[in-house]
């Protein structure tokens, strides 16, 4: 580790995993799974409990050997070296402190491990310690620490061996949610500040949207949309991932005409039209696709009222309006029998379209997102 | 609340103060001079010391058969497994004093291997003889508790304190000894410490070995031959209290101190044991088979000797025979029904009393609960030999009332030994099941319209009864293969039930045949009796078996 303007700099490696699978009895709890996570990047595997995300990690930290498929660090297999020889540290869900150490001890456990000697040792713990803000709680024992407090050693604990790699499993999940939001700020800053490679695994696409750089979304064992917090919110690839990241509105249609820069798509309600990035669209006329529209980018209209945009407009009737404060949130079946979630800021007077109230539901072009066929919903 | 206190007074409390007070009254008030005298005697110092030794190495070679057998079942996965496991728990099938005189025919001086090496090495070792023989028995009786409890503990460990130890680069028996062994140690300390007592509270054992150098023995002899105002008995049971209080006390700090271990339980999945094959597999299968075969042993000594007509100075009975059943199930049925019917009664007064005890402890807001919880955990700590000593003390020569004998004149004294000794595990089976019926599910109840009295019989009852099945086959099977109490306590032959028949009946040569016979039938009560308190236990059996 050398140190430079105050910023510590790990030795932090990049992940290749090739084609890695892993069966449990019948189940694929892992299938053919390849990724690329780069130097010091903070990648999120993202996605619902059984996805085989946590498995993905465990494969990554050593405790789980793969069926088929390799690992890489920095281009070195990887795949079947023991846990104890990995250098890739990991930060479990229930944190495992060992109870029958205080807090100095677990920290210092890592070190330990690697024959360094008892000053150096000292000093590291302690300024390990002071780095997740944990100074003076040496003696202690985890028993007597709060969720936060241990959450902190654990991190600590790994930190402190200066892991190649950390790996988060779900570190969040047991604390409430005051010091949840306090813990993603810190672990932000702390992973920018070391500049270590990091994957985090996580169910709380919140959470994954607000902290990393990169984020996979899984499902089933398979890793289905790999992009940017902005490109997977923005751009799902597929339904599952528009519907898992957010919620969404799906019109299964076909299009009917693809000019530059425009798609018209005919569904059950109506002609879509949606706006396309040039050469985006390589499909043909007559081709079944699938359209996404987030709620939040669906406007409500009273019916008489005159709109000038350019954009797609239907109308329905509000089947359900739950009030939440800053937001209202609202079911809209429109004329052909398509029910559409909408949310609506929370207007200053406080006006709300009441139940049975016919509307008009406008979304501009921009807003839909084409999902290709095959994927249907 | 009132009766159940008189009772557990007078059959717990009043016998073991008598006892205290034999021990310390002097000519002019209470007294050292009695203890001290005690500690003069030679002989009581060597039973002291003799006492403590055989605990002690009892423990030792308990833990060198048991730890790696915990170790094996919980951490390796292999074809045979579950095999291993139940072979681990026969041993405790067999009551000691039974397992003793197998052991002599196959160890003792005229037994199979002794013959085998005076014919081949023209020698013999004294394996049976003396404290050396009582510490083998007793080794290999008690051996499963520890292993039961060290595997629990094992268990229970979170895998991820293991995992991380891998993922900081620790592994084998570094992280065997720096994370396994101390997470697992409070449960092994509790097993080691329940054989500790076992150990020096074994009256059985000693008496078939013929050897009385030891605490309970010498209390034994002292009452029943000196006489039941012999001083130095008492004192030598006020002893015998005082170290099982002292292990009991030890034991309870360091279960308490396990649960920490399991607090912080996650969701971590993974399974903890993993395969092995190869060479490895053969040193586990090998190590197991050869400690279980030993320990197994006896079984097969017992059942040979059952059937056999003459056996004596050959490796082999010599002649087979039906007689021996015949003996013990026609001509002196007695002893197997006395049995049946003083361990059914002790088992539902235990059952009626423990689900009592529970709906008090947990459901009653009564003065005295901590009184309570005491009393019946107090058993525990009484020594068989105590408790029968107390009892003579108090009843015998006072006409019972309404009796118009003494109650020690009378086969009921033996069903309230058996039922006050087996209390505290029926109060703590329907305690454990009680404690898991939600109060909701009685206060839906009593919403919907049901008494206090109807939802306990529709709800409760029904809801604890596999608890209290449990309970009842605990005390039943303990109460059936009791020996030391009863040694003291039967008043007539024909009131012994089957342990004192196999006593008897092993004093004579003749006699070996049918008390093996009992034997087997004590065997087969206790294996049933196991197996199905494991059905309604399922997996947490060693629950049964903890202090």
């Amino acid at each position: 580790m050398e140190e430079r303007g105050g910023r510590f700099l790990l030795k932090a490696a990049e992940v290749h995993l090739e084609k890695v699978s892993k069966c449990f009895g019948e189940v694929w709890a892992v299938r053919n799974v390849s990724l690329h996570i780069r130097q010091g990047e903070f990648y999120t595997f993202l996605g619902p409990s059984g996805c085989g995300k946590t498995t993905l990690l465990r494969i990554i930290a050593g405790f789980v050997e793969p069926d088929g498929g390799e690992v890489f660090l920095d281009k070195e297999a990887v795949t079947r070296v023991p846990p104890w020889k990995r250098d890739v540290g990991m930060v479990f869900q229930n944190y495992a402190l060992w109870p029958h150490m205080a807090v100095f001890d677990n920290v210092a456990f890592g070190l330990r491990e690697r024959e360094v000697p008892k000053s150096e040792i000292k000093a590291r713990v302690l300024d390990a310690l002071k780095k997740v803000n944990l100074e003076g709680l040496e003696a202690r024992r985890p028993s007597e620490l709060s969720g936060g407090q241990q959450q902190r050693v654990a991190l600590a604990r790994t930190l402190v061996i200066e892991p190649r790699v950390l790996l988060l499993d779900e570190p969040l999940s047991n604390l409430d949610a005051k010091l949840r939001l306090q813990m993603r700020n810190e672990l932000v800053k702390l992973q920018k500040d070391l500049g270590i490679t990091t994957i985090y695994v996580t169910h709380d696409q919140e959470e994954a949207l607000t902290l990393s750089n990169r984020i996979a979304v899984m499902n089933q064992g398979s890793v289905i949309q790999v992009g940017s917090p902005r490109e997977i919110y923005g751009q799902p690839q597929d339904p599952f991932v528009a519907e898992f990241v957010g919620t969404s509105n799906f019109f299964p249609g076909e299009v009917v005409e693809a000019i530059p820069e425009r798609l018209l798509v005919k569904t059950q309600e109506g002609t879509i039209e949606v706006a396309i990035p040039e050469n985006f669209w390589r499909g043909r006329v007559g081709e079944p696709v699938l359209l996404s529209v987030r709620p939040e980018a669906i406007q409500l209209r009273l019916p008489q009222e005159e709109d000038h945009n350019k954009g797609n407009r239907f109308l329905g009737t509000v089947k359900t309006s739950a009030f939440q404060g800053p937001l209202v949130l609202y079911e809209v079946e429109l004329k052909r029998g398509t029910n559409i979630k909408v949310i609506s800021p929370n207007p200053k007077g406080g006006e709300v379209f009441r139940v049975g109230e016919e509307i008009a539901v406008l979304f501009e072009t921009q807003e839909v997102t084409i999902i290709p066929a095959g994927s249907g919903v | 609340m009132a009766a159940l206190l008189s009772i557990l007074a007078a059959f717990i409390l009043y016998p073991l103060a008598r006892v205290l007070y034999v021990a310390f009254a002097g000519e002019g008030g209470p007294t050292l001079s009695h203890l001290f005298a005690f500690f003069r005697r030679p002989l009581f110092r060597e039973a002291l010391y003799n006492s403590l030794l055989a605990g002690f190495l009892a423990v030792v070679f308990g833990s060198l058969i048991g730890l790696p057998l915990a170790y094996f079942t919980v951490k390796y996965d292999f074809k045979g497994k579950i095999v291993l496991q139940t072979l681990g728990v026969l041993p405790l099938v067999i009551p000691p004093f039974v397992g003793a005189v197998a052991f002599q025919l196959i160890l003792g001086r005229s037994g199979m291997v002794n013959l085998l090496l005076l014919q081949y090495l023209g020698t013999t070792v004294p394996f049976m003889e003396g404290l050396p023989g009582v510490v083998l028995v007793q080794t290999l009786h008690y051996f499963p508790f520890i292993m039961l409890n060290a595997a629990a503990s094992l268990t229970n460990i979170d895998p991820s304190l293991e995992e991380m130890a891998q993922n900081l680069g620790s592994y084998g028996f570094r992280l065997f000894r720096k994370v396994t062994l101390p997470l697992m140690m409070p449960g092994y300390i509790a097993g080691a410490l329940l054989v500790f007592i076992r150990v020096i509270d074994d009256l059985g054992t000693p008496l078939m070995l013929n050897y009385t150098k030891l605490l309970a023995p010498q209390a034994y002899l002292r009452i029943t031959t000196v006489g039941i105002d012999d001083v130095d008995g008492y004192v030598v049971c006020v002893i015998l209290v005082i170290l099982s209080l002292v292990s009991l006390w030890i034991a309870r700090k360091y279960l308490s101190l396990s649960e920490y271990a399991t607090v912080q339980r996650g969701a971590s999945g993974s399974s903890i044991s993993k395969k092995i094959g190869g060479l490895k597999l053969f040193i586990v299968l090998g190590i197991s088979i050869l400690i279980l075969g030993i320990s197994l042993l006896p079984h097969l000594g017992i059942a040979l000797l059952s059937f056999s007509k003459v056996w004596s100075f050959s490796m082999l009975p010599t002649a087979y025979t039906w007689g021996n059943y015949d003996e013990i199930l026609f001509r002196t049925p007695h002893f197997v029904k006395n049995t049946l019917l003083y361990s059914l009664l002790a088992a539902s007064i235990d059952v009626l009393l423990g689900a009592i005890i529970a709906f008090l402890l947990i459901r009653g807001r009564v003065f005295g609960r901590n009184l309570l919880d005491a009393i019946t955990t107090m058993p525990l700590a009484i020594p068989g030999v105590v408790l029968a000593v107390g009892y003579l003390r108090v009843f015998y020569g006072w006409n019972f009332p309404g009796i118009g004998k003494p109650l020690t004149a009378t086969w009921f004294i033996l069903v309230i030994a058996y039922s006050m000794r087996r209390l505290p595990y029926t109060v703590r089976a329907c305690y454990a099941a009680m404690q898991q019926i939600h109060i909701s599910l009685e206060e839906a109840a009593l919403n919907l319209g049901a008494s206090r009295r109807r939802t306990f019989l529709k709800i409760t009852l029904p809801l604890m009864f596999g608890g209290l099945i449990a309970g009842g086959l605990i005390s039943f099977v303990t109460s059936s293969v009791e020996l030391s109490s009863t040694i003291m306590l039967v008043p007539k032959m024909e009131f012994g039930p089957l342990s004192y028949g196999i006593y008897i009946y092993m004093q004579s040569a003749i006699g070996r045949g049918p008390g093996a016979a009992l034997g087997v039938v004590a065997i087969g009560l206790v294996a049933v009796g196991t197996y199905l308190i494991h059905r309604i236990f399922g997996g947490r059996t060693g629950s049964a078996f903890r202090v």
